[in-house]
C-alpha cells in the first residue's frame, strides 16, 4: 500500500511517500517558497526518485488546515484532484494534529500552534493522543486554559518562538519547547495519522479553516443586527 | 490527415469555477460553469477569499462533469489548459493546482493561458478567426484593444488608465441602488429610456487608443449628489442611458479608428461587458456601415468560461508552448504572443 502525504498548510512544505510500514522518501522545508511553485515539483521529484508512477499510489493524506488560507487550499486542491482522478481514497488530517504528532511520547499536554496575527493563534491541544481542543483563539485565552490544567505542556511548531516569552511568562517551569528538528510538520507523521482516520469523498474534501472570512463575519453580524431591530 | 486535438480547459480567475473540453480549438464538446454569483450578491461584489473557498469546493466536481458530458476519460485528452492570470491570485491558484495535479496524474502536457487571450479566442468557437484582427476586450477587470496580426500574436494598442468599463458599470449601478452585478440592469434601464443625461466623453490625447472611465464615474456620482442636495428626484433611466451612451461612444469610436488604421479583416468584441445589448447593437451597426465583419460571441461565451481557455490553449499547445509543475498564479500576467 503506497501513501502520498502532502502538507502545505503553513510556511513549511512537507511531502512524503510511505509504502506499507516504510517511509520511502520525505521532503521537508521551511523555505519561503510559494507552495504553488514548490509543492507539485516536490511531489513529482519524490515519486520519480522512488520510481513510483502516479497510478501506483493507493491513498492520499493531506493536511486540511488550519493555517494560511491559500496554503491550505493548495495542498487540499492537489490532494483531492489526485484522489479523484486516480480514483483512490483521500484522508484529510488536522494540520495542528500533524504538528503535535512530532511529539507522540510526551507525558503531558502537547500544544501545537500557528500564528494567526493580532495576538491570535490556531492552537491544537492534545493529551494522551486525544484532541482536547482545536481552535482559533487569543494566545492569552490559550495560556490561561493550559495554566489552569496544571499539567506540563510541550509547545510544537515553528511559530512558537514568536510567542515564547509570553508563553514562558504564564506557564513558567511547566512548559517546554520542542527543538528545531521537531518544529516542522512531517508528511510521514501525517500519513501515519491518516491511517487511523476515515477517508472522505474527494469531491467533498475541503479545508478546515477554523475561521470564517471577514466579509462573512461582518455579513452575519449585520444579519443579526437587522434581525433584532 | 491530422489527428483531432482535445483540450481540457480550466478557469477559476474570478467567481466562476469552469471546465470544458474543446476539439481542435473550435468545437465545444462540453462546457461546465459553476457560478458563485448568488454567494457574492450579499456582499455587493466578489470577495476574493470567499471566491477561493468556493473554487476548492467545486473544482473536481466541475472537471468531472466536463468529462462526463463529453463522455470522455483523461486518456482521450491531448493537453490541459488553465488560466494562469490575470485574476484574483487565490482563485487562480485553485484552477492551476488542480490542472497541475490532473495533468501530472494522467501524464498530460500543461498549458498556461492568459485570461484575455481566452476571451479573444472565445470567438474561434463561433467562426474562424481571420487576421489581422482587432479585439475589443471589455469586462469587469479589463478594457483593452488588442491587435492580432497572426494566430497567437498579440499587440496591446490601448487599455484603460483607471477603471475597467465593467467596474464603472458596477459603481454606477451602486449609485442607482441596482442589485449586483449592475451591468445588465443599467443596460436594461438605458434601453427603456426616452432621454439621456449628457455626460462627458474621455477621449484622452489625440490619437490615443487608451480609455478612462473614472471621470465619467465621478460625473455620474456628482450628478446624483447635486440632485440630492437640491431635493430633486433623478430619472434613473436617463442617468443610465447617459452613462451608457458615453461608454459606448468612446469604445466604438476608438475601435473603429483602430480598425481603419490597421486595416483589419475582422473586429471582435469579447469579455463580460460584450454581453451588453446596447454596446453590441452600436458596434454591429458601425461595422456593418464600415463593411468590416464584426463578431461577438453568444453571451454564455462572453462571460468567464473554460471553453475559451481551451480554445486559446489549443493554439498555444499547437505552437509547442507548454508549462511545468512549478506554474504559479500570476495576477498581473502580461498578454504575450506565443507565435
Amino acid at each position: 500500500m503506497i501513501w502520498l502525504g502532502i502538507d502545505t498548510s503553513h510556511t513549511p512544505l512537507a511531502v512524503s511517500i510511505v509504502k506499507d510500514d516504510q517511509v520511502l522518501a520525505e521532503y521537508k522545508s521551511s523555505l519561503k517558497i510559494t507552495h504553488s511553485i514548490g509543492a507539485m515539483p516536490a511531489i513529482e521529484e519524490l515519486l520519480k526518485k522512488a520510481e513510483i508512477e502516479p497510478h501506483e499510489i493507493d491513498a492520499i493524506a493531506v493536511a486540511k488546515g488550519p493555517g494560511s488560507y491559500t496554503g491550505v487550499r493548495i495542498g487540499v486542491t492537489i490532494g483531492k484532484t489526485l484522489a479523484w482522478t486516480l480514483n483512490i481514497p483521500i484522508v484529510s488530517v488536522s494540520s495542528l494534529q500533524v504538528l503535535a504528532g512530532n511529539a507522540p511520547y510526551f507525558p503531558g499536554i502537547v500544544c501545537s500552534i500557528m500564528d494567526a496575527r493580532r495576538s491570535n493563534v490556531f492552537a491544537g491541544v492534545y493529551e494522551n493522543g486525544q484532541v482536547v481542543k482545536e481552535s482559533h483563539m487569543s494566545l492569552v485565552d490559550l495560556l490561561k486554559m493550559l495554566d489552569e490544567s496544571g499539567n506540563p505542556v510541550l509547545f510544537v511548531g515553528m511559530d512558537v518562538k514568536i510567542h515564547w516569552e509570553q508563553i514562558k511568562e504564564v506557564l513558567r517551569d511547566k512548559v517546554h519547547q520542542a527543538n528545531a528538528a521537531f518544529s516542522l510538520p512531517s508528511a510521514a507523521v501525517l500519513i501515519e495519522l491518516a491511517k487511523e482516520q476515515k477517508a472522505t469523498e474527494a469531491h467533498t474534501t475541503v479545508p478546515k479553516y477554523l475561521r470564517v472570512t471577514e466579509a462573512e463575519a461582518n455579513w452575519m453580524k449585520e444579519q443579526k443586527k437587522n434581525g433584532h431591530e | 490527415m491530422k489527428k483531432d486535438q482535445y483540450i481540457l480547459g480550466i478557469e477559476t480567475s474570478c467567481d466562476e469555477t469552469a471546465a470544458s473540453i474543446v476539439k481542435n480549438g473550435h468545437e465545444i464538446i462540453s462546457n461546465v460553469v459553476s457560478s458563485q454569483i448568488e454567494s457574492h450578491k450579499r456582499f455587493g461584489g466578489v470577495v476574493p477569499e470567499v471566491a477561493s473557498r468556493h473554487h476548492v469546493e467545486q473544482i473536481t466536481i466541475v472537471i468531472e462533469e466536463a468529462l462526463n458530458q463529453a463522455n470522455m476519460t483523461p486518456k482521450d485528452l491531448d493537453a490541459v489548459a488553465v488560466t494562469e492570470g490575470p485574476g484574483l491570485v487565490g482563485a487562480l491558484l485553485i484552477g492551476i493546482n488542480a490542472a497541475k495535479a490532473f495533468a501530472f496524474a494522467n501524464g498530460l502536457p500543461l498549458v498556461g493561458v492568459h485570461h484575455i487571450a481566452g476571451h479573444i479566442y472565445a470567438n474561434a468557437l463561433v467562426q474562424p478567426m481571420e487576421f489581422p484582427l482587432l479585439a475589443l476586450v471589455v469586462s469587469g477587470g479589463h478594457t483593452e484593444l488588442v491587435l492580432m496580426k497572426e494566430d497567437g500574436q498579440f499587440e496591446l494598442i490601448g487599455e484603460t488608465r483607471d477603471d475597467a468599463a465593467g467596474e464603472a458599470y458596477d459603481k454606477v449601478a451602486r449609485v442607482l441602488n441596482l442589485p449586483y452585478p449592475g451591468g445588465p440592469h443599467i443596460d436594461r434601464l438605458a434601453n427603456e429610456s426616452d432621454g439621456a443625461v449628457p455626460f462627458p466623453r474621455a477621449w484622452l490625447e489625440e490619437g490615443s487608443y487608451d480609455f478612462s472611465f473614472s471621470g465619467l464615474k465621478s460625473a455620474v456620482i456628482n450628478y446624483q449628489h447635486n440632485a440630492e442636495q437640491r431635493g430633486e428626484e433623478i430619472n434613473p433611466n436617463h442617468l443610465a442611458a447617459g452613462f451608457q451612451q458615453s461608454v459606448i461612444e468612446v469604445l466604438t469610436t476608438k475601435t473603429l479608428r483602430a480598425a481603419r488604421e490597421f486595416n483589419v479583416k475582422q473586429v471582435i468584441a469579447a469579455g463580460g461587458v460584450a454581453a451588453n445589448k446596447g454596446l453590441r447593437k452600436v458596434l454591429e451597426e458601425t461595422f456593418e456601415k464600415e463593411n468590416i465583419p464584426f463578431y461577438v460571441p453568444p453571451i454564455s461565451l462572453c462571460t468567464d468560461n473554460a471553453a475559451m481557455i481551451a480554445a486559446a490553449g489549443n493554439s498555444k499547445f499547437s505552437a509547442g508552448k507548454t508549462g511545468d509543475m512549478s506554474m504559479n498564479g500570476r495576477p498581473g500576467l502580461e498578454l504575450n504572443s506565443w507565435n
